[in-house]
Order: C-alpha cells, then structure tokens, then sequence
C-alpha cells in the first residue's frame, strides 16, 4: 500500500508541478479525443471486422478478390 | 477501372501523407533522447549544475516533440483496417507480432520512464534518474525497431509461408523475420539518420542562441554534444546507407536503377553526382536519360555489388530480359504470376468441390509459381516500373544533404572546440538553415524507401492496387483533408510552443 501511495503522489505532485506540460497534455487528449472518437468512429471502421462475422468469410472474400481480379 | 485507380491513388496519398507527417516527429525524438541522456550522464559524473540545467532544457524541447507527435502513427493502423483492409489481412500473421511488441514496449517502457524521466528530478536518485532516461531512449528506439522490421519485411518478404486456405502469410520463422537484412540495415540507417537531424536541431537552435549573442555557455555546451554525437552518427550512417544499397541492389533492382536514372545496365556502372533528367524519356526508347550529367564511374558497381567492374542492370534490363545476364523480362514473370493466380484459383474450386487430388496437385503447381504471385496482378510490364524522376531527384537531394551535413558537423565542432565560432557567423546562419534542410532530407529518404518499391505493397507478392479496399474514392478523398488540417495544425501547434520555449531559453524552464 505504501508504494502504491508513493507512486500516486509522485504522479500526482509531477503533474501539479507542469508549466507547459498542461498545454502538452490539453493538446493530447484534444488529440486522442478526435482520432479515436472523432476519426476512428466516424471514417475508419475495420472493413473486413464489420462486412464478415468470422475469418472464414474474410478469408473467402480475400481468396475470391485473389482469384478474380477486378478487370 | 478508372474508379479503381482514382481510389488506390486517393489511398496512396492519404498514406503518404500520414507517413510523412508522422516522420516529422519521430526522428527527433529518436535522436534527442540519446543527445538529453549523455548530457545528464556528463552532469552525474561532473555534478556540475550547468549540465542539469542544460539537460531539462532540451528535455523539455523533446517533451514538445513526443507530446505533439504522439499517436499520429496510430492513424496508418486505422487505415491498414479501412483503405488497406485485403494487405492487413494478408500480411496480418506478419504484422502482428512485431506491433505487439512494439505497443506492448512503447506503452510500459516509454511511458514509465518517460514519468520518472519528466517527474523525478529530486525525487529519486541521480543513478535511479539516469537510468530512466537512457531507457527512455532505448525504448523508443526499440519502439522504431519492430515498426521498420515489418517495413523491411514489406520491401524483402522472408519467414513466412503463404496459406492458401486462409489467404494469409504465415510466419515460420521469426528470427528470419527480425534478422531479415534489409530490416536491419533499414533499422540502423533510419535510426542513425535520425541522430543526425536531432544533432542539427540542437546545433542550430545552439546556433540561433549565439547569433543573438545570448545563452552563451549553455549553447557552446550543447553544440560540443551535439555535433559530437552527430558527426559520429553521420559517419555511421554512411556505412549504414552503403549497406543498405547492397541490399537495394540484391533484392530491389529496380528500385536501384530507378535511384540512379539507370536505364541501360552497365558494367563498372557510375553514380550520378549531378544529373538533370530527360523527363519526355520513356523505357525502351533508347533515348539518353539525362540533359546533363557529372559521373562518378565505376561507384555505382561498388556501392551496389562492392565490386568496381559488376554489372548493373538498368531499368531496360529489367523490364525487357538481359539474356547474358541471365535476367527474366517482366512479361515472363506476368506469365508466371498469371499461373500463380490461376492455380490458386484452381486450388480453391478443387477444395469446395472436395476433390483432394486435384485440389494437391493444384497446390503443387501453385508452389511452382508462387514467387511471381503478385505479377499475375499487373495489367504490362511498364506497370513495374516506379516513379524514376521522384526516386532519382529525392536519392540525390538526400545524398548531397547527407553530405553537407557532415561538412557542417565537422565545421561546428572544430570552431567550438578551438572557441572560434562566435567570430564564424556563416557556419551559424548555415547550422540554423540546415534544420529545415535535415528534415527534407529525413523525407527524401522515406521517399526513396517506398515510391521506389512501386508497385508493390509486398515485393513481387501484392501490388498496391490488389492491396486497397474497395471503398468509395470521396470518403478517402475526404479523410485526406481531413488529416491534412488536423495535422498542419499539429505541426503549427508543434512550431509554435518549440520557438516559444527556445525564445525564452534555459533561464525559463
């Protein structure tokens, strides 16, 4: 208990302690917040995740684009 | 078709420009995380204050970069998912070992170290505090090291066994995986090459310190160190580039002839010192590639095959066959390919149907031709073929910034050392220029790498245009822009506080 005590407030002293370190870290979770809420979510699914429920359909998919390229 | 194109083109640039957005900032972390350890270590050994103060300043300068950088490569993973959705699947036994580890040591190296490194002055030991930050710049070196370890693989694919049935490369061997030359040499020379940029970064903004005639102390200081560190790592990364050349030449060829404008191979071939290319010249033509030129002979030999008299073949050559050099067209390797396709297709009919014996003796024949797999996917031969002019021009501007860099190290260093630089203002105005200049040449290199491996996704195995989803080219058109915004933004952002903490100097921090 004690050490988790003691890397808590040295967490916590470090980060009351930043000067710029805040605009740093204001910057990084704007930045988290639009690429995995904004930008993942809305334009990046994982094609293949969402369109098959199992890697035997994807591997099917992939064998047939493999074996029959779009002319 | 044209909707294809447009969509694998769309795709391409979204990925170019991620790619080269994200190497604005992962070179110089890679490189001052090595430039802020061996300052801290002079202050532990020396006790001297001066140092410490020297050390958080560039701490602080790398604090900036890693903030604004982070989780902008994180972005090429959502786009392996949505615009490269077939190439993830088919390389994703490959790829994911090596993402792993690297998430995996990214996140509790980094991020641990990086804490005590940011939080811990006077709260843990000097030797305890040290040590964190030399991990810090093992770690996100190593971090570097499996990323470039799937690229190596990408441009020299080797430990792995395509699947049939799944569709999938499997990996066999690791170790060949991670010991693959051209990763290694990809690795060392990347890493090398960004130890230099971060050297110029602290030897220009050293630079600026005294051409305001402010700072003094401190940036003589960090320009012993720097230039120190960077004329060591630029010596390096010579051996390193010729290294990787060796490789290009073994497992690339085109791309080699693409880097030097070599259309018509050659014995005791040369390396172009300067050369302005013909851009109305087109394989096969037997038009002369260059406007103008200045030869190093014999250099291209030696740096491709360490051998002054080995022949190199030229675009031409690859393209169209060299019978005495026992070197195939590509037409034979689109026929075999075209075999290579078939009878995996052959493979998967026999399977559903259940006939085994047809469906081995497809297999058989697949193994055959399974090397040229990915030519079966090419429409002619002259699809095989990169972009020449782009690889030529950025090859050149890279070498010849490569070695002004090394010019300029040695003037630094020789002028600090003799504590004569103040008086040498155009070594100043010239270090404070080439920071700039050490970013272009970082992304004339990224150039090279990957416009020079055109067509392929995987070398000889999948082109880039088998390699892209089948998504409608506005969307990507859309997150193109999309990322641009948001990463100019970043990169204003990232300008804007650095210039703002460098203006108020050590005293601020």
């Amino acid at each position: 208990m004690q050490w988790t005590k003691k890397i808590f407030h040295f967490y916590l002293d470090g980060f009351k302690s930043m000067k710029i370190g805040k605009k740093l870290w204001l910057i990084i979770i704007i930045k988290l917040f639009l690429l995995f809420v904004v930008i993942k979510w809305l334009f990046f699914p994982n094609l293949l995740k969402t369109e098959f429920h199992s890697d035997k359909e994807r591997s099917q998919y992939i064998l047939k684009h493999l074996t029959q390229p779009k002319e | 078709m044209e909707h294809i194109d447009m969509l694998v083109d769309w795709s391409r640039a979204q990925f170019a420009l991620t790619a080269l957005y994200h190497w604005l900032f992962v070179p110089l972390t890679l490189g001052l995380t090595f430039i802020v350890a061996i300052m801290e270590t002079i202050y532990v050994k020396t006790g001297d204050e001066w140092w410490k103060k020297t050390t958080k300043f560039w701490m602080t300068v790398l604090a900036i970069n890693f903030a604004i950088g982070l989780a902008t490569g994180i972005i090429m993973e959502f786009e392996f998912g949505t615009n490269w959705s077939n190439y993830s699947w088919i390389v994703g036994d490959i790829f994911g070992a090596p993402l792993a580890i690297e998430g995996l040591m990214a996140f509790f190296m980094e991020s641990t170290f990086f804490a005590v490194m940011f939080f811990g002055w006077d709260k843990v030991s000097k030797k305890m505090h040290l040590l964190s930050t030399w991990l810090v710049a093992i770690g996100s070196n190593l971090s570097a090291l499996w990323i470039l370890v799937a690229n190596g693989w990408m441009q020299h694919p080797m430990g792995m066994r395509f699947n049939p049935d799944t569709a999938r490369n499997e990996m066999q061997n690791f170790w060949d995986v991670l010991f693959n030359p051209n990763a290694v040499n990809k690795f060392l020379h990347t890493v090398s090459s960004s130890y230099v940029l971060a050297s110029l970064f602290v030897v220009g903004v050293s630079a600026w310190y005294l051409l305001k005639r402010r700072e003094v102390k401190f940036a003589k200081r960090s320009i012993i160190v720097a230039a120190s560190f960077g004329l060591l790592s630029s010596l390096y990364m010579l051996t390193t580039g010729d290294q990787s050349a060796y490789q290009v030449a073994h497992t690339q060829p085109m791309k080699l002839a693409a880097m030097e404008g070599l259309y018509k191979g050659e014995d005791r071939a040369g390396i172009i010192a300067f050369g302005i290319l013909d851009p109305d010249k087109k394989p096969g033509d037997g038009k002369d590639p260059f406007i103008v030129k200045l030869e190093i002979p014999g250099a291209l030999s030696f740096l491709g095959y360490h051998d002054l008299q080995a022949f190199v073949p030229g675009v031409d050559d690859l393209l169209y066959g060299n019978d005495k050099h026992h070197i195939a067209a590509i037409q034979q390797k689109i026929d075999e390919g075209k075999k290579a396709v078939a009878t995996l297709k052959a493979y998967k009919e026999a399977k559903k149907s259940g006939d085994k014996e047809r469906a081995k003796a497809a297999l058989e024949r697949f193994r055959a031709h399974e090397k040229y797999l990915g030519y079966g996917y090419l429409e002619k031969p002259e699809d095989a073929v990169p972009n020449i002019a782009l690889t030529f021009y950025s090859f050149h501007t890279m070498v010849g910034l490569g070695t002004w860099f090394l010019i300029l190290l040695i003037l630094t260093l020789y002028y600090t050392m003799i504590n004569e630089i103040e008086k040498k203002r155009w070594i100043l105005y010239a270090a404070l220029w080439s920071i700039p200049l050490a970013y272009v040449a970082h992304e004339m290199g990224w150039i090279v790498a990957e416009v020079g491996r055109q067509p392929w996704a995987i070398q000889d195995l999948l082109p880039v245009g088998m390699a892209a989803s089948n998504l409608a080219s506005t969307s990507v058109m859309i997150t193109f822009w999309l990322f641009a915004i948001l990463f100019t933004g970043l990169l204003i952002a990232e300008v804007k506080i650095m210039t703002t903490q460098i203006k108020n100097g050590p005293e601020e921090h």
